[in-house]
């Protein structure tokens, strides 16, 4: 890959400067075409993750600079703060539970959308709309429905005389719980279907001509042709819905603030709260820092499976 | 609070403000008044003025009015900047920092204390307003001046007004309940709300992270048992038999609820209450004032049948109770601090004052004992629980001393928390004086 060294005029006696050269020589081209790329991660990726770092190990407070004082945040958050533990407690939960059943929901929506049906194209767009709709308003709307006082569940529960007080939702910390939980499936569902239907419609329809030639029966076809084939999709739409579940603040915010009693805090709206309301924005750093290791660990395994020809291909080898 | 009173309210209490003085009379009483001065404004100067956001229309209505009076007489420019308060102390801070920003900022109670040495001395203006009108009342002085350091005793900000909570309760409620008049005992309040409860119109108070409502009356009911956070030295004493009994009688309280305050915030209380399910709570003048103007015979009628009442004393027997204050400050890099002082005492003078205070519709309460005159208290008898707001209150701080620490823990709910995780069950009585203890020596290390 390098460029022939411009032969050397004795004539003129002249001789490319450094500069020339630099601007010229196709590796360093490379380079100057990688700037500002690399500049934009740096900038703005690299930069603001090491500052994050960096602050976690200091005493910093809004608007005023801080000591460094090493480990003491961490150390306080996880030998003491029963709030953080809860917080990645329930962070792990909530991802857990909510990513699984988003998966299932979302690849059995992806397998009856990829049918052939009426209005294919409509119902396709219809099942976007909880992604579409900005997730502050349908978190506000579910606070209202799943309000204490307010709820249109509790409501209609009440009028046809099934239950005679209302329904806790939000103010019971393992229903707060639960109730947060479905919100986050409601509105990460979509996003899983349409990228699963993507992908279910790059198998060639010949492999599944061959296999009901030979008689396979419908699992049998799930499982032998078009679960291998998705894998690829599965792993990279899972790794995403997995960082944005783990990473969530929005919803939770908008519904429970946390609460209540710390219930519902997962570690975003953890760090927030200790970081910019409570001014206190060392130790806020040091609970976001703390999500980095678990979301590295769901990249790699994704990054690790891509690897793979079986993930790769879809097949054995 | 914030968030119910700005939109509940919107347009709706500004109708005080019209009593005020016209423009034109405001422009002489201003042109006059600069004459006398002791401040004499720096001449075509700028300044920035950053302010929280209005609660109620009115109130910023009247300031607009002062500001316009005050630019025309003093041939000075005031530019406005309204932020919600989360925001105010972040940006001053960095102003603080910085040395570049706003010339006067209007934040809330601790802020000024966080970079005194980088405000202007405002003794003057306070010592001024102090004589002329019947001296600050003793919270003032707190949040006003400076506590050690190189502006020790010095005012560094002039605390303009209180915003206070009290208790909202429906009158015919509280007469069914066997109670003529609102207990001013906390058992009297365990009583009526037992008996509430029984009659199926209860009380509620928010337990979730309301961070106006749930620290105001959670704070009362810690203080008026006699417990705090910190003491005078800022060293953390909340483990105490006091806490103790405190939270054993929230936890009493609470069994007489309305479900579902654990997950309340600022506005819950509000809409129940005006909704007609909540017959008891603690809130700012928001609910009564959202009630009047909403011009729903529905909820009229319940502006007319609720009123407002001292939050109960308790065994320690003194008023104990949580209001926000709002200081005003200038910074020392202004290149106009002059005009800044001389805006301030202005503002303050009576002539601007009133009409402000009324515009305020009983939202915010004066520092300035004189001010108890004014007419927005005795015009509406139900208002008049809110003019001792700011004789009544203690500091943020409680015992200790007003500063950053103090507002942390406010702001990170340990005392919020503390009763929340008793009351849900969540923890034990040690555990969550426990937590509480943690978190406290965590913020007062």
């Amino acid at each position: 890959m390098t460029t022939p060294a411009s032969p050397k005029s004795g004539g003129t006696g002249h001789t490319a400067s450094t500069w020339e050269r630099l601007q010229s020589d196709r590796n360093w081209l490379g380079f100057w075409f990688m700037v500002p790329a690399a500049f934009f991660l740096l900038f703005f990726l690299a930069y603001p993750l090491g500052k994050g770092v960096w602050m976690s190990l200091t005493d910093i407070k809004i608007g005023r600079p801080g000591q460094f004082v090493g480990l003491e945040n961490y150390e306080e958050l996880i030998l003491y703060d029963k709030t953080f533990l809860y917080a990645t407690g329930f962070t792990l939960v909530y991802t857990a539970i909510a990513s699984a059943i988003k998966f299932a929901l979302g690849l059995y929506l992806a397998i009856l959308l990829n049918n052939n049906m009426p209005f294919k194209s409509f119902i396709r767009s219809i099942v976007l709309i909880p992604f579409i709709v900005p997730t502050v308003l349908s978190a506000i709307a579910f606070w209202w429905i799943f309000d204490s006082q307010f709820s249109i569940i509790s409501w209609f529960l009440r009028k046809i005389n099934l239950i005679d007080h209302n329904i806790n939702f939000l103010g019971d910390p393992l229903m707060a719980q639960a109730t947060v939980i479905f919100c986050n499936i409601w509105r990460g569902v979509p996003f899983i279907a349409i990228t699963l239907l993507a992908g279910l419609q790059t198998v060639s329809p010949s492999l599944y001509e061959a296999a009901t030639l030979d008689g396979a029966s419908r699992w049998q076809i799930f499982k032998n042709i078009t679960y291998p084939l998705l894998t690829p999709i599965i792993a990279v739409v899972m790794t995403f819905s997995v960082l944005f579940t783990f990473t969530d603040f929005q919803l939770i915010w908008a519904m429970t603030r946390g609460g209540p009693v710390n219930a519902t805090h997962l570690m975003a709206t953890y760090s927030y709260q200790k970081g910019i309301l409570g001014g206190q924005l060392g130790e806020g750093s040091a609970i976001a820092t703390a999500m980095v290791p678990f979301l590295l660990a769901a990249i790699m395994v994704s990054f690790y499976g891509l690897q793979q020809r079986k993930w790769q291909q879809g097949a054995k080898e | 609070m914030t968030f119910s009173r700005r939109s509940l309210l919107k347009g709706g209490a500004g109708l005080a403000a019209l009593a005020g003085l016209s423009s034109e009379a405001l422009l002489d009483y201003a042109k006059a008044w600069a004459q006398t001065a002791q401040w004499k404004p720096e001449a075509g100067a700028t300044i920035n003025l950053l302010r929280w956001k209005r609660f109620v229309q009115g109130e910023e209505d009247a300031f607009v009015k002062i500001v316009a009076a005050f630019e025309k007489a003093n041939n000075v420019k005031i530019n406005v900047t309204n932020e919600s308060f989360d925001d105010i102390q972040p940006k001053a801070s960095v102003a603080a920092n910085t040395g570049v920003g706003p010339d006067i900022v209007w934040p809330l109670h601790v802020t000024p204390h966080l970079f005194p040495d980088k405000l202007v001395d405002m003794t003057d203006v306070a010592e001024y307003l102090g004589k002329k009108y019947g001296g600050w009342v003793p919270v003032a002085e707190l949040y006003g001046k400076a506590k050690g350091g190189a502006m020790n005793g010095k005012w560094i900000c002039v605390p303009v007004a209180i915003n206070g909570g009290y208790m909202n309760y429906r009158i015919k409620a509280m007469n069914d309940a066997g109670f003529s008049k609102f207990p001013d005992k906390t058992d009297g309040l365990l009583e009526l709300c037992k008996a509430l409860k029984a009659k199926g119109t209860p009380a509620g108070f928010a337990l979730g992270h309301a961070s106006g409502d749930a620290n105001a009356w959670l704070h009362w009911l810690l203080w008026s048992h006699g417990a705090f956070l910190v003491d005078k030295d800022d060293k953390v004493i909340i483990n105490s038999p006091e806490t103790a009994k405190a939270l054993e009688y929230c936890k009493a309280l609470y069994e007489t609820f309305i479900p579902g305050t654990p997950s309340w915030n600022d506005s819950n209380n509000n809409k129940a209450f005006l909704s007609g399910e909540l017959y008891l709570t603690a809130n700012g003048i928001s609910i009564y004032a959202a009630a009047k103007a909403s011009g729903d015979a529905k909820q009229l009628a319940i502006a007319e049948d609720m009123d407002h009442a001292f939050f109960p004393l308790g065994p320690s027997g003194k008023p104990a109770e949580l209001q926000l204050a709002f200081p005003l400050m200038v910074f020392k890099y202004s290149k106009a601090p002059q005009a800044c002082k001389a805006f301030t005492a202005f503002m303050l003078e009576a002539n601007q004052f009133n009409p402000w205070l009324e515009g305020a519709a009983g939202y915010l309460t004066h520092c300035l004992n004189a001010y108890d005159a004014n007419p927005v208290w005795t015009a509406d008898p139900k208002r008049a629980p809110f003019r001792e707001a700011a004789k009544r209150t203690l500091p943020i701080s409680g015992l200790g001393s007003v500063g950053e620490k103090a507002a942390t823990a406010v702001a990170d709910f340990v005392v919020v928390d503390m009763f929340a995780n008793y009351c849900t069950g969540r923890e034990d009585l040690k555990g969550a004086i426990a937590q509480a203890e943690r978190q406290a020596k965590r913020i007062y290390r």
